[in-house]
């Protein structure tokens, strides 16, 4: 495919929101008749790049070039009169109409101002034979059918506006092997047409599968453009979670890695074969107590999702989970807390912290909500457990009337994090407790992790960098397209050691 | 080999998944059966039930509720709801039978109540598409604001003595032997017709449908949601209107306090009809039947002589509950397909 010149050609792109440098300086280029992935962790900057290219975001440097013309689209729909049309992970259509009128709605051909429907349905059997898809049938419900033909639907019709880039965000997410498979022969097709695939997902075999050419993002910078042909496995791995190199060469050997010494330790919890349809299988490992285990994995991999089942905020529909011995089926998150087990959320603004309130508010929360509403935590407790976990944790500032909005994004980590010690629990599960805070916060809070365990608390520690997860784990369970793979103790293993299991065929 | 075994683009499309789509009708259906089974039950119980004109009534008594149950049928297709409509049918009345009073031409007076109830109608729909602000509280507060301001006109009632208005009022169109329809029943269906039109064979009505089946997809389609968004408000005003102005060829009268809860009506008449609530299923046609079925309920009643007519309201009540009960049913079918 050398020699052509690329449909669009991003060229430094850069997009900064408050605080942060979303997208610093990277290129990007697609090519007609071919697939390239674009991959990277959470907070890599794809959807970004992708909102930058299809005129969500207006972009603050760099320069967008689609056919040979500069251009910069204000809204998706100028996108999509240039030829650019995005398939997005949720089907953005409407489940109540028909699949011809999705196809064409808001196009429909008339005649004397009226449709004329009979020439709706020639035009979608047209194109959805293009795609030999000539077996849905144009004049079904759209909700009558699975997610998979939604989607399929959804490319015709981007193929119906005669796009020629179609931006394909986590298609596969919820499809399975041979929904897969089907979207990838109308992928392939398109590609015969000469149409520009942007393919975002994170199932690398998927990646591996279908594209010709992939660019790696990392924290909003370009890493670099391969042939997929030319990058293996691992190289592709290492480049996307690799080291954080000058930020984490500070934390080297900040601290020794704690040593397994569990054998005289009681059991907490163990999962066997914990799993839940369409969310993770396949669960199984032991938690001691002052053990620190760590999930590693890609984006995607069923990181939280296994949070979610040991907590109860999803129930478990697979498997046997014993906690202290007994077995016991987490029916609701409250269930869990009764049990000691406390969850930090990766989403620190949607699901943990209110940030109108102040400080002092969202630490005693977890507290109050077990005793329940009516005995409240008397005002000297508070002011009391505030104080002690400020200075504890060294939340900054230490007032704790401050809001928690007006508090770092570390800090406001910190009093998550406090909220639920207060509460003594016996298992603690944090979900990227470290992800978008600055490096001496992050220090902090790895340590305090690793005292915490000293003490005789459990903790699964969840995080996407995966030299954090080894810096402080005894034991590390590796997960791998939803469904568990591995559980390593950490016993001078390496990087590359877990991340051969991550790369490791599929079965 | 691979010569042989392919195979052309199939022209035989599978039937199955036309059938399940079916499913879209199924609430309306429902209802027409349920109006066909009570008009039966009628006609065993009672001697005389069995009359085309029993049916005939059915639509001269509830006309104007038609026709606001189709402009209700636009809004909540969308997923909104309009309340303030029997306020306006109020406020419509009012000003034709003030305007009349005063010497007005019945055309003029027509034309003006009805661009009032559209504006009236179109701005609730911009403040709620501007703003961003639950229909819910926008047309409650046109509720009272349309009420309000038929107390500005006038207190007390006002007979519409005007020839126009009182011949619409006697008017009869004889029908095959001694059936007949008034002038209104007309205006009515071919409001519903319109509408019918207007739903299924236009890219504004296709719009409604896609808003209603979800707001921010059919954004992405590139649709034009915010304007099909004012616009049914606009409708519904209208259709109000002219369910004022068939008001007053039924009253002969403008009165403040007439069509109190008609609202109500008109969205029980909708969602027994089949439509949901949640906006993207529903038809007129289905809201015509649903208005039919209200009406044989009252029908009924009259007709039992014994019964107090708050039993209509119960009954009323207990279809709703079921309708909802089918809806909800319904839905979830239509989910985990």
């Amino acid at each position: 495919m050398g020699g052509t010149a690329p449909v669009v050609d991003m060229q430094g792109i850069s997009i900064a929101f408050p605080g942060v440098r979303a997208l610093d300086g990277v290129d990007f280029r697609l090519f007609p008749g071919e697939v390239h992935a674009l991959l990277g962790e959470n907070g890599a900057g794809k959807s970004t790049l992708i909102k930058a290219l299809t005129g969500v975001y207006a972009i603050d440097d760099g320069t967008i070039t689609v056919l040979g013309a500069r251009t910069s689209f204000g809204t998706p729909a100028e996108a999509q009169a240039s030829g650019i049309s995005t398939v997005y992970q949720e089907v953005n259509l409407c489940p109540n109409l028909s699949v011809e009128e999705n196809i064409l709605l808001g196009r429909e051909p008339r005649r004397r101002g009226a449709i004329h429907w009979r020439e709706v349905r020639r035009k979608a059997e047209e194109v959805l034979d293009q795609l030999q898809l000539g077996h849905i049938d144009p004049r079904s419900v759209l909700s009558s059918h699975s997610i998979a033909i939604q989607q399929l639907v959804a490319i015709a019709r981007a193929m119906q506006i005669e796009a020629r880039v179609l931006i394909l965000d986590e298609p596969t997410s919820s499809l399975d092997a041979d929904e897969v498979q089907q979207l990838f022969s109308v992928i392939r097709t398109l590609r015969d047409r000469g149409v520009a695939i942007l393919f975002v997902s994170h199932f690398l075999e998927q990646v591996y599968e279908v594209s010709d050419r992939m660019t790696v993002l990392r924290n909003g910078r370009l890493v670099g453009e391969y042939l997929t042909a030319e990058l293996p496995r691992m190289g592709l791995i290492s480049k996307m979670i690799g080291k954080e190199l000058d930020a984490l060469a500070e934390l080297e050997e900040a601290e020794s890695r704690r040593q397994p010494d569990r054998t005289d330790q009681t059991l907490f919890l163990q999962a066997e074969g914990l799993g839940r349809k369409g969310s993770v299988q396949e669960v199984t490992f032991t938690v001691h107590d002052g053990e620190i285990l760590g999930l590693a994995g890609l984006l995607g991999s069923g990181r939280t999702e296994t949070a979610r089942l040991l907590f109860g905020a999803d129930r478990a529909d697979q498997g046997q989970l014993t906690i202290r011995g007994t077995s016991r089926a987490l029916r609701s998150p409250r269930s869990a807390i009764d049990r000691g087990i406390a969850f930090s959320s990766e989403n620190r603004k949607e699901e943990g912290l209110i940030g109108d309130l102040s400080v002092r508010d969202n630490l005693i929360l977890a507290l109050q909500a077990g005793k329940g509403w009516w005995r409240r935590v008397p005002r000297a407790t508070q002011d009391e457990l505030a104080d002690r976990y400020i200075k504890a944790l060294d939340i900054r500032p230490s007032g704790k009337d401050t809001l928690i909005r007006d508090l770092s994004g570390g800090n406001q980590q910190k009093v998550l994090l406090a909220r639920w010690l207060i509460t003594d629990p016996r298992l603690l599960i944090l979900d990227e407790p470290t992800r978008g805070i600055d490096i001496g916060a992050k220090t902090q809070i790895q340590k305090l992790i690793s005292s915490l365990a000293a003490d005789g608390m459990s903790v699964i520690f969840i995080s996407a960098e995966l030299e954090e997860v080894l810096r402080i784990s005894d034991r590390i369970a590796v997960l791998k397209d939803r469904r568990m793979v591995a559980d390593i103790p950490n016993d001078n293993i390496t990087m590359e050691d877990v991340m051969t299991v991550i790369a490791g065929t599929n079965a | 080999m691979s010569v042989l075994t392919r195979t052309p683009a199939p022209l035989d499309r599978p039937r199955m998944t036309r059938l399940r789509g079916k499913a879209r009708y199924a609430p309306t259906l429902a209802t027409m059966g349920l109006f066909l089974a009570m008009f039966a039950a009628g006609a065993v119980m009672y001697p005389g039930f069995l009359s085309g004109q029993v049916f005939l009534n059915l639509l001269i008594d509830n006309t104007f509720l038609i026709v606001l149950a189709v402009g209700m049928t636009f809004v909540i297709l969308t997923g909104g709801i309009d309340l303030s409509v029997g306020s306006v049918v109020a406020l419509s009345m009012m000003i034709a039978a003030a305007l009349l009073q005063a010497g007005w031409n019945p055309a003029a007076v027509i034309a003006l109540v009805l661009l009032t109830g559209a504006t009236f109608g179109l701005l609730m729909g911009l403040v709620i598409q501007v703003f961003e602000i639950q229909p819910f509280i926008v047309t409650l507060a046109g509720l009272f604001l349309a009420r309000g301001l038929c107390y500005v006109i006038s207190v007390d009632s006002i007979t519409v003595t005007d020839p126009f208005f009182t011949s619409m009022a006697q008017a009869r169109i004889p029908l095959v032997g001694t059936l007949f329809v008034s002038p209104g029943v007309v205006i009515a269906l071919v409001v519903v017709a319109v509408a019918f039109y207007v739903l299924h064979q236009t890219r504004f009505g296709r719009t409604v449908y896609a808003i209603g089946g979800g707001e921010s997809s059919a954004l992405l389609m590139g649709l034009a949601v915010p304007r099909t968004k004012v616009l049914v408000y606009g409708i519904s005003g209208l259709c109000s209107s002219i369910a004022g102005i068939l008001f007053s060829f039924y009253s002969l009268s403008g009165y403040s306090l007439a069509a109190t809860g008609l609202e109500l009506d008109a969205i029980a008449a909708v969602v027994v009809g089949g439509t949901l609530l949640t906006g993207g299923y529903g038809y007129v046609l289905g809201s015509l039947t649903g208005v039919l079925v209200l009406g044989i309920v009252q029908t009924f009643i009259s007709y039992e002589g014994t019964l107090s007519s708050w039993w209509t309201r119960i009954v009323i009540g207990a279809l709703l509950l079921v309708f909802i009960l089918l809806q909800k049913l319904f839905t979830r079918k239509v989910r985990l397909t």
